[in-house]
Formats: C-alpha cells, structure tokens, sequence
C-alpha cells in the first residue's frame, strides 16, 4: 500500500483519538474540577470564602479520583472493564495533584504559612489533619516512582510499594470523616463504604470467587492483560491490584 | 442607558476584599508573600453608633459583578413595606453607623453577611441558604414568651419594634468552624424583653425553640438535626447588656437567611447559640437542651462560651480566619469581650463548661 504523506499525519492523528479516547476523556474529566476552579477565579465568583470553597473542590476531588483509581482493577476482575486499567495511573496521579492544591491552600491561603498556628493548630491539635497529611506523604512517592522507569528499577519491589495506597486511601476517608460535623457525615461515610467494598473484593478468597463467578457466566476467563510497547506507559498492567 | 440598581453595584468592602484576594492570589503565584499585609485593618472610625450616614453604598459603578437576589429587599421588608419599621430599621440601602468595630477591624460587607449562613434548616450549605431562604415567609409572626414569669406574652412583630428600642451594635461573629466576621446588628436588648414579662423568682435559665416549617424550610425535611432548633442560655447570660434579639442589620430589616424575623444575639458565644427565627421563649427551672448537645453532647456544650483554649474535640479553636482575610487571627478569649462577661463564669472550670 502506497502512503500518501500529505494525509498521514491526520489519519495517524485519527488513530490516536480513536484508541486513546478513552484515557483523553478521563484525563479531561480529572482536570474538570480545576479548570472550574480556575474560571472561577478568573471570574472571580469562588464565593463569600475562597478558601472553602477550594478546599471543599480540592478535597472532594482527591478523595474521589482515588476511589476511582482504586475501583479500576476490580472493575475489571469482575466485569472485564479493560478500558479502566489504562486509566488507574492517571486517576491516582490526579488524586495526588488534588491533595497537593489541597495542602497549599491550607497552609498558605488559610494559614498565611504561619508556622507557630499551623504547629499548634493544626498539627499538634487536629489529629484529622494528620491523617490527611500522612496520606498526601504517601502518594508523594507513588507519584514520584509512577513511570516506567521506576516500575523497572523497583522490580517487584514497584508493587508493594504501591499497596500503600490503601493505606493512603483508609486516611483520606478518615481524614473527611472526622472533620465532618455530626450532621453532614453522610458524604464521607458513602466514600467509606465505597472504600471498604473496594478493598473487600482484593481479598484473595474473595477475588478468585468472582473470578469464578464470572468465568460461570461468560463462559471464558477474563483475558490477560497484554502490554504491548505503544500502549504500554499508560497501562500500568502490573499495578498494585 | 439602562439603570442599573443599587442594590446590583457591588458594595465597596465586596469590590476591595475581592482585591484583596486578587492581590493575594497574585503574590502568592509569584512568590511575593505579602500576606502579613493582609491582615491590616482599615482606617478605624469608631464612635457613636447611629443609623445615619451611608457607609454601604460607595460609588463603585465600575465593579458590577453578579450577585446573589438576596441582595435585593430583605423579604420582611417587602411583605410589611418601609413604613412597618422604626428608623433604625427602615433604610432602604445598607448603610452602619460605623466602618469597624470597637477593636478597628472593619465590618463584613453586606454582601458577604448575607451570603455565607449556618442555617441547616435550609441547607448544610452556607452560600446557597440564602437562596433556599428566600421561600421563607417571616410575617406576620409571634412570640410567645412564657413559663416562670408574672406576665406570659405573646407579641407580634409591631409591639417588638414599638416598645423595645431598637439599636446598632457592631459585634464580631465567632462560628464555632473557625471563621468569622464584624457584623452591624440592629435589635434590642434581650434583657429588657424578659423584664417586660416579670421572670418569677423561682426562673434560672431561659429556653428559645426556632419555628418548625418544613413546607417554608426543605432543611427540615430531613432528619440532619432534631427539629424546631433549641437553644438555651442562664438567665444572667441573657440579662447581659450585650444579649440582643437582632431584628435587622446594616439599617435594614434582617434577612431570611440570618433568621428572620427575630435571631439571638449572644456575641462572646459560638455563632449556633444564636438560634434563628424563634417563635417561643421559656423561663425554666431546669438547664436548657440545645439542639447540637443534643445531636453531639461531646462536641457542643451547653455554655459554648468562645475559648481559644478550649479546643473543639477533633479542632483547634486557637486561631479563626476572618472572612474576606487571608491568614489566620488568634481567637480571642470570650470573642474580645471578655472585659464584660468574665465575670458571668467567675469561679468555672470553662473546659469542663464548655
């Protein structure tokens, strides 16, 4: 077959949206919350309290882009979702960027980086913000040994280092859980749940009963995951699942 | 050219806290702090306090931005009509007789006041009560004060604003999350209220209940809280010169979402002691249930006497943010006025009364 070189660049383009698309509205979406709180900005309409307000965004999507990342693996344990597992990096790297914005707001906007009130205000008397702390402290070096590179000087080691995302995960709730008034503790105690059913289905007996399961129903094993070279940065395959 | 209404020019403490955050915002991405900066307070101007004078309203045509209906007339106003108000009431525009308090930090804008509310009878959310707010009908209106007294009465709205005097008083607003602001009420004296109806010898405490109107109030559809609100205070906590019942603010008749038509007003307490819209007050021989004890009685006390050394079980009550400030200020022992009300808790272990 004869290339045509004026027109490949848009079909090779074409081809790239058409198995990327997926990834690109993902990260797209991850993105939504900052963008909006960018505009708002810009439009100067983040409310009476600025502060709050990005701190509510920031926190909120934190918590939730972790949650999705963590649902990527079972979704695909239990539904053959494959699309999910080229997008658990992403998610989880945006949860990491989230609680970044989420930390400086606090200590800079909110605080004034005041040392003595962040000490005795925040980290000597407010065991919630530990907790969150701790946990930004622990995506900071999954965020940092994400790439491929990392994955291959860690060997095996890539993998448990990464189950500290659970770890990271059981904070962040908490963190949301206990700041919350009496009154308003639904929201983190329905990303609690979500948590909980997330980390259930890792268990082995568990998994390999839906595993099972699903094998019954499709009459087939879900198919490995196959890391071919052009794909492979986004697919994480081996990931902490 | 279309006429634009007042009540659409951003106020000026609106227009400058927003430059404020612009100037901050910008600094800090440039990584110039200048954030000390912030925390300096205007030209103060204390003085007497009168309801003349037009401090709200600063020509600031060029910085019209949206905002929320609820800076329109306060509903109260628009239901009873201007000539329903003593004149400590009746401005039509928001106007304090004072820039600041008595410590020279400035007044909320109206603006911000009116839009960043604790009021779970409309919604866990502070800036969108004041939307949810506006179906709220805050006359005609009674209530009913009652129990341990001589002369139990119920008034309406009209003999409140009659016989009581209604007057200015710029306090700080302390909310027991860490924010707070300056906020120019106008009431009257709670104490000159229970003294109209002869407490009775035997009377020690004296309990508000908040009106229950989950048709008028969607907070109260749902089980977020023990509805009608409660409240309580001792009976010399609410004799205290500084107890107010608000019945308006920034010159105008109060608003739906600070609690029409009739809120509490004790300012060296956390904000929720000042229970909103109260349609029954009671003298009794026993302590009071409020509503968040009772939701959380580990939590919330039933003194909830400003402290910043008594700190929230799971927060830090050292420190507050200001709204419309970056940064944080210390919080001040009974909210700054502990020179007048000390002397309520002379003897008390305060972090056992909490």
């Amino acid at each position: 077959m004869t290339t045509d070189k004026r027109t490949q660049p848009e079909r090779s383009i074409a081809t790239y949206l058409r198995r990327n698309w997926f990834w690109l509205a993902v990260n797209f979406a991850a993105a939504l919350p900052l963008l909006v709180l960018l505009r708002d900005f810009a439009q100067d309409n983040l409310g009476v309290d600025p502060i709050n307000t990005i701190n509510n965004a920031t926190g909120r999507a934190s918590i939730a882009l972790l949650l999705l990342s963590l649902a990527a693996t079972p979704l695909h344990t239990a539904f053959g979702f494959r699309r999910g597992l080229t997008v658990r990096k992403s998610l989880g790297l945006w949860a990491f960027v989230y609680a970044s914005f989420h930390l400086l707001n606090f200590v800079g906007l909110d605080y004034g980086f005041d040392v003595q009130f962040l000490l005795q205000d925040a980290l000597l008397n407010k065991p919630y913000i530990v907790a969150g702390l701790v946990a930004l402290l622990i995506l900071l070096p999954l965020a940092i040994t994400s790439t491929r590179g990392w994955m291959r000087r860690l060997g095996r080691n890539w993998k448990r280092l990464h189950r500290l995302v659970y770890a990271a995960g059981v904070l962040a709730v908490l963190h949301f859980l206990w700041q919350a008034k009496a009154a308003e503790r639904g929201e983190p105690l329905l990303y609690g749940l979500a948590l909980a059913l997330l980390l259930f289905v890792r268990i082995p007996a568990v998994r390999q009963r839906i595993v099972a399961l699903r094998q019954r129903i499709t009459g087939a094993p879900p198919q490995p995951v196959r890391r071919t070279p052009a794909k492979s940065t986004r697919q994480a395959a081996n990931g902490a699942d | 050219m279309q006429k634009i209404r007042s009540s659409e020019i951003t106020p000026e403490q609106v227009y400058l806290n927003r430059r404020k955050f612009m100037v901050t915002a910008g600094s800090l991405a440039t990584g110039a702090l200048a954030l000390a900066a912030c925390n300096t307070g205007f030209p103060t101007s204390t003085g007497t306090l009168t309801s003349s004078g037009n401090a709200g309203s600063a020509d600031v045509g060029a910085a019209v931005a949206p905002e929320v209906a609820a800076s329109d007339q306060p509903r109260l106003m628009q239901l009873l009509g201007q000539e329903a108000f003593p004149p400590a009431l009746a401005s039509m525009e928001p106007v304090a007789g004072a820039a600041a308090d008595e410590l020279g930090d400035p007044l909320n804008s109206f603006q911000e006041i009116v839009n960043y509310n604790n009021y779970y009878e409309f919604s866990t959310n502070k800036e969108v009560v004041a939307k949810e707010a506006q179906v709220f009908t805050p006359a005609p209106w009674q209530v009913e004060v009652t129990g341990l007294v001589n002369q139990p009465t119920t008034f309406g709205l009209e003999d409140l604003y009659s016989r009581f005097t209604q007057e200015e008083r710029i306090y700080r607003l302390r909310c027991v999350e860490a924010w707070s602001m300056v906020i120019p009420w106008v009431g009257f004296s709670l104490g000159d209220l229970l003294r109209a109806v002869e407490p009775t010898s035997a009377a020690q405490y004296v309990k508000f209940t908040s009106i229950l109107r989950p048709e008028e109030m969607r907070g109260q559809r749902s089980n977020l809280l023990d509805w009608p609100y409660r409240e309580g205070l001792r009976l010399d906590e609410a004799m205290h010169p500084l107890t107010i019942i608000a019945t308006g603010m920034y010159g105008r008749p109060i608003t739906n979402q600070q609690g029409a038509p009739l809120r509490l007003v004790v300012p060296w307490k956390y904000g929720f002691k000042s229970i909103k819209g109260i349609v029954k007050i009671e003298l009794t021989d026993t302590i009071p249930e409020s509503t968040w004890q009772s939701a959380a009685p580990n939590e919330y006390g039933f003194y909830a006497n400003v402290n910043p050394q008594v700190d929230h079980p799971r927060w830090s009550q050292a420190s507050e943010r200001r709204i419309g400030e970056f940064g944080r200020r210390p919080t001040l022992m009974f909210n700054g006025y502990e020179e007048e009300v000390a002397g309520l808790y002379a003897g008390m272990d305060l972090s056992r009364s909490f």
